[in-house]
């Protein structure tokens, strides 16, 4: 491994200044000559049948330029691909981009309309005549599930349960995990604790909006530019949505306003190509907030059932759990990562999980940081918290007792090789926060959670300027801090200075495939990449240096940021920098370059521990958080600032969660709070610094012993703050979100709302 | 012989058979030898699935090695959304 100069150092952002005076370029902000506005037609109804579509009074209208409907995309066939959070099936995709038989949700595409002018293309949408014969509907998960719903999908049969159903439902999967022997380890049990929760389904909450803007010329070739997780994925979707060459599209992904795995799916772009096809002319297309929260993303809402057995010394004996995740309108929830995360922190010997995928009339539900595991690791941790009560033990020693190690065998599989649960368990009980005393009505909580973490296929180069830096290309967008973390990996293996490299997201044309920015991927796999792109770079002027210096080989080496000549040859041969080939590139054989091309495996998996400190207010129910720590095993943190900030980004996202996000329906099937006035996230004002710290168990599969670092700090704040509720008030509370009405009324019913 | 366990819902495909001993030396012959035992999985193999072997899971990787002595586990295929 090369000197670490940079590596581990908190150097400044190369994207930083552009951000913070308003020059970096988002979603919204690209514009091209003789542009055409595109809008959008959304269904009024949660589930319709469409009988007919009349395009033709909006057609007529002078400005209108492009219409599109379901009569523009060809059908799928029943076809399942990763999709960068769950499988997916290109049925459903073409289905949810553009409604063709029936509407599943209020805000589902029907149509879309490019014009002159936002005004004349909002006028056409109005003129575009849809006659719907309306369904009854299905929002909530427990009643979509009985044998009576509203069906949504009439060829969905439940898959994974024998004997295969012969009628459909909206149970698209059932999936079960199972270690030891469940019955034998609830007869071990001194204490058993058994609850039911239920979650509400959250949005990803991203301050941009999702925006396109696409280009089609005479011959078919296609630019687009837009804002995504994934610009790989999103030319794959639109190649295949469309009927296009791979080759024929580039996809530029813009700055990033914020993702959180909503931004791993598409929604405009196919859109904006189709009516830039029919158009000839660009067009530009950005959702409203409204319609962000009406057709895009969220994640799911669950219902769980938890029963867990322990001995009566501590030992977890046995753990049961039943999920039953929202898919929306569309199989795919995040059930089966719930499934195998619920447990994954504990070493136990009997557990069995089953989940189960079920669709109703909401839209269809997007990754969202660790999809599904903060919702079943909620559940399992609110009841490890009872356990460790009832029994009279401390709740951090009792997740020591049982945490998870190296050699302990995970219910969903595999055998843990080093991990850091412990450490972070051990780096909480430190901190003076966990022994600073508290007052009436506040609480503590603690939760510990773990995600897998992914690699994947990667692309990355580095090219040697004729000065002797370094431009560096990647092809994955930088949310949570790439280019400053590739940077710093370049600088180190070559031996540069950190301002000497240059790093850009390449477009879809620059770089080989990628996979998107997702799974906790991006730094682990990205800098991988970069490694080996710079051993090219070293094997390359190592050679060079031996035909300079008319060496044999083995008589040259790259170390400290030089080839040097090696043995008695060293005497003779002043060592050569990057700069220095740099200056005689073209001499010696022409320009100097990396290309790393991976498919990254052996992300070692995240583990993170959360301490909470909240106070109730009895009179209103509000619940204000008033310290908040953050233990995470990074393995090694390229840079801590940014993985401090994805420890605190995760955590006040599930404070959100936790205490006041939620969808809210009326009885018509109609979401009531599509705006960030209704949907209450957590803003500045609302949090209290959080503390991070960063616990290094180095992953033996990264050079620099690197593992993600985005997903797992969404998962214990759940857990931790209901825990912390507890303490607080001494109520269980078993829904989420626990906001002030919620809170209120279990306090009223126990006549405790009172000073 | 590596020992091969399926997770989750795959041993529905193999009559309830969750367990195997198998001579694969490298994914690629895993799923072959498990394909030609039972057909049924090939499909669900081929879409994307993940496999663990001695506690390290890969996913999309055809020629890694498995050991003779190897711990392997079949499981769905792993991703994510952040951040």
């Amino acid at each position: 491994m090369a000197t670490q100069t940079y590596v581990g150092t908190r150097t400044i952002r190369p994207d930083g200044l552009d951000k913070v005076t308003g020059r970096a370029r988002f979603g919204a902000d690209f514009n091209l000559p003789g542009q055409l506005i595109g809008r959008v037609l959304r269904s009024p109804h949660p589930h319709a049948r469409i009988v007919s579509i009349d395009t033709s009074r909006a057609e007529a209208l002078p400005g209108v330029k492009a219409l599109i409907t379901r009569d523009d995309f060809a059908d799928q066939s029943s076809e399942f691909i990763p999709a960068g959070e769950m499988m997916m099936n290109y049925k459903d995709v073409v289905r949810n981009v553009m409604a063709r038989e029936k509407v599943l949700y209020e805000g589902h595409a029907v149509a879309a309309v490019a014009a002159t002018s936002v005004a004349i293309a909002r006028r056409a949408l109005k003129l575009i005549d849809v006659t719907y014969e309306v369904l009854p509907h299905v929002i909530d998960v427990v009643e979509a599930m009985r044998p009576d719903a509203p069906l949504l999908h009439d060829d969905l049969f439940t898959v994974g349960v024998e004997p295969k159903p012969d009628k459909p439902s909206n149970v698209a999967k059932r999936f079960e995990i199972a270690l030891g022997d469940i019955g034998a380890g609830f007869k071990k049990a001194d204490v058993i604790v058994e609850r039911d929760f239920k979650t509400a389904p959250v949005h990803q909450g991203y301050i941009e909006p999702h925006a396109a803007l696409a280009s089609v010329s005479e011959d078919g070739s296609t630019e687009l530019w837009c804002t995504t997780q994934g610009h790989y994925i999103v030319r794959a979707h639109c190649a295949r949505l469309l009927g296009l060459d791979i080759g024929r599209i580039r996809v530029t992904a813009t700055e990033i306003g914020g993702g959180f795995g909503g931004k791993t799916v598409v929604y405009l772009e196919p859109l904006a190509i189709a009516l830039s096809r029919k158009a000839k002319r660009p067009v530009k297309m950005v959702m409203s907030r409204e319609e962000v929260f009406k057709a895009s993303g969220p994640t799911s809402g669950a219902t769980v059932h938890v029963k867990m057995g322990a001995t009566k010394d501590g030992k977890f004996v046995a753990g049961y759990a039943e999920l039953k995740y929202q898919a929306g309108a569309f199989q795919g929830s995040p059930m089966q990562p719930g499934v195998m995360c619920a447990y994954a922190p504990y070493d136990i010997e009997n557990v069995k999980v089953i989940g189960y995928d079920v669709v109703s009339n909401r839209p269809k539900v997007a990754a969202y940081r660790a999809p599904g595991a903060p919702i079943s690791e909620y559940a399992v941790e609110s009841v490890v918290d009872e356990i460790a009560k009832k029994l009279g033990i401390d709740p951090i020693d009792i997740r020591m007792q049982n945490a998870a190690h190296e050699g302990t065998k995970a219910a969903y599989g595999p055998t843990f090789g080093p991990i850091g649960l412990e450490d972070t368990l051990n780096a909480v009980k430190k901190t003076e926060h966990w022994n600073t005393p508290l007052r009436k009505w506040q609480g503590r909580g603690v939760a510990s959670g773990f995600w897998f973490n992914i690699g994947g296929e990667t692309s990355a180069s580095l090219t040697v300027n004729e000065d002797g830096s370094v431009s560096l290309m990647a092809g994955t967008p930088d949310i949570g801090g790439l280019r400053a973390s590739l940077a710093m990996v370049a600088a180190d293996e070559l031996g540069i200075p950190y301002d000497k490299v240059l790093p850009i997201i390449g477009d879809t044309g620059s770089l080989g495939f990628n996979f998107l920015t997702g799974g906790s991927r991006s730094a682990f796999s990205g800098s991988m990449a970069i490694v080996e792109a710079a051993k090219e770079i070293k094997a390359d002027v190592c050679a060079r240096a031996r035909k300079l210096w008319e060496l044999e080989p083995g008589q040259v080496e790259f170390s400290g940021g030089h080839v040097r000549a090696l043995g008695a040859a060293a005497d003779t041969h002043t060592p050569m920098s990057i700069a220095d080939f740099a200056k005689i590139a073209g001499k010696t054989g022409g320009p100097i370059g990396g290309y790393g091309r991976i498919n990254a495996q052996g992300a070692g998996p995240s583990f993170g521990t959360h301490l909470v400190d909240l106070e109730v207010d009895p009179e209103t129910g509000r619940v204000t958080i008033l310290r908040y720590t953050v233990a995470q095993d990074a393995g090694k943190a390229l840079h801590p600032a940014y993985v401090e900030g994805q420890f605190q980004g995760g955590a006040v996202q599930g404070i959100g969660w936790a205490l006041n996000e939620e969808y809210i329906y009326g009885d018509d099937g109609k979401l009531q709070n599509p705006g960030f006035l209704d949907y209450r996230m957590p803003v500045a004002s609302d949090v209290p610094k959080i503390d991070a710290i960063v616990v290094e168990v180095p992953n033996p599969k990264h050079p620099y012993g690197v593992r993600g670092v985005g997903e797992t700090p969404i998962i214990p704040p759940l857990g931790a703050i209901a825990n912390a509720m507890e303490n607080a008030t001494g109520i269980r509370f078993t829904e989420l979100p626990m906001s002030p009405p919620k809170v209120l009324k279990a306090l009223k019913e126990r006549g405790l709302n009172k000073v | 012989m590596a020992r091969v366990v399926l997770i989750g819902n795959l041993a529905q495909l193999t009559g309830g058979v969750a367990e195997f001993d198998l001579s694969a030396t490298s994914v690629k012959q895993l799923f072959r030898q498990l394909t030609d035992l039972h057909p049924a999985l090939g499909p669900h193999l081929e879409e994307g699935v993940a496999v663990a072997i001695d506690g390290q899971i890969y996913q999309d990787a055809l020629f890694e090695p498995i050991g003779a002595d190897s711990e392997v586990f079949v499981l769905p295929q792993i991703s994510g959304g952040c951040p």
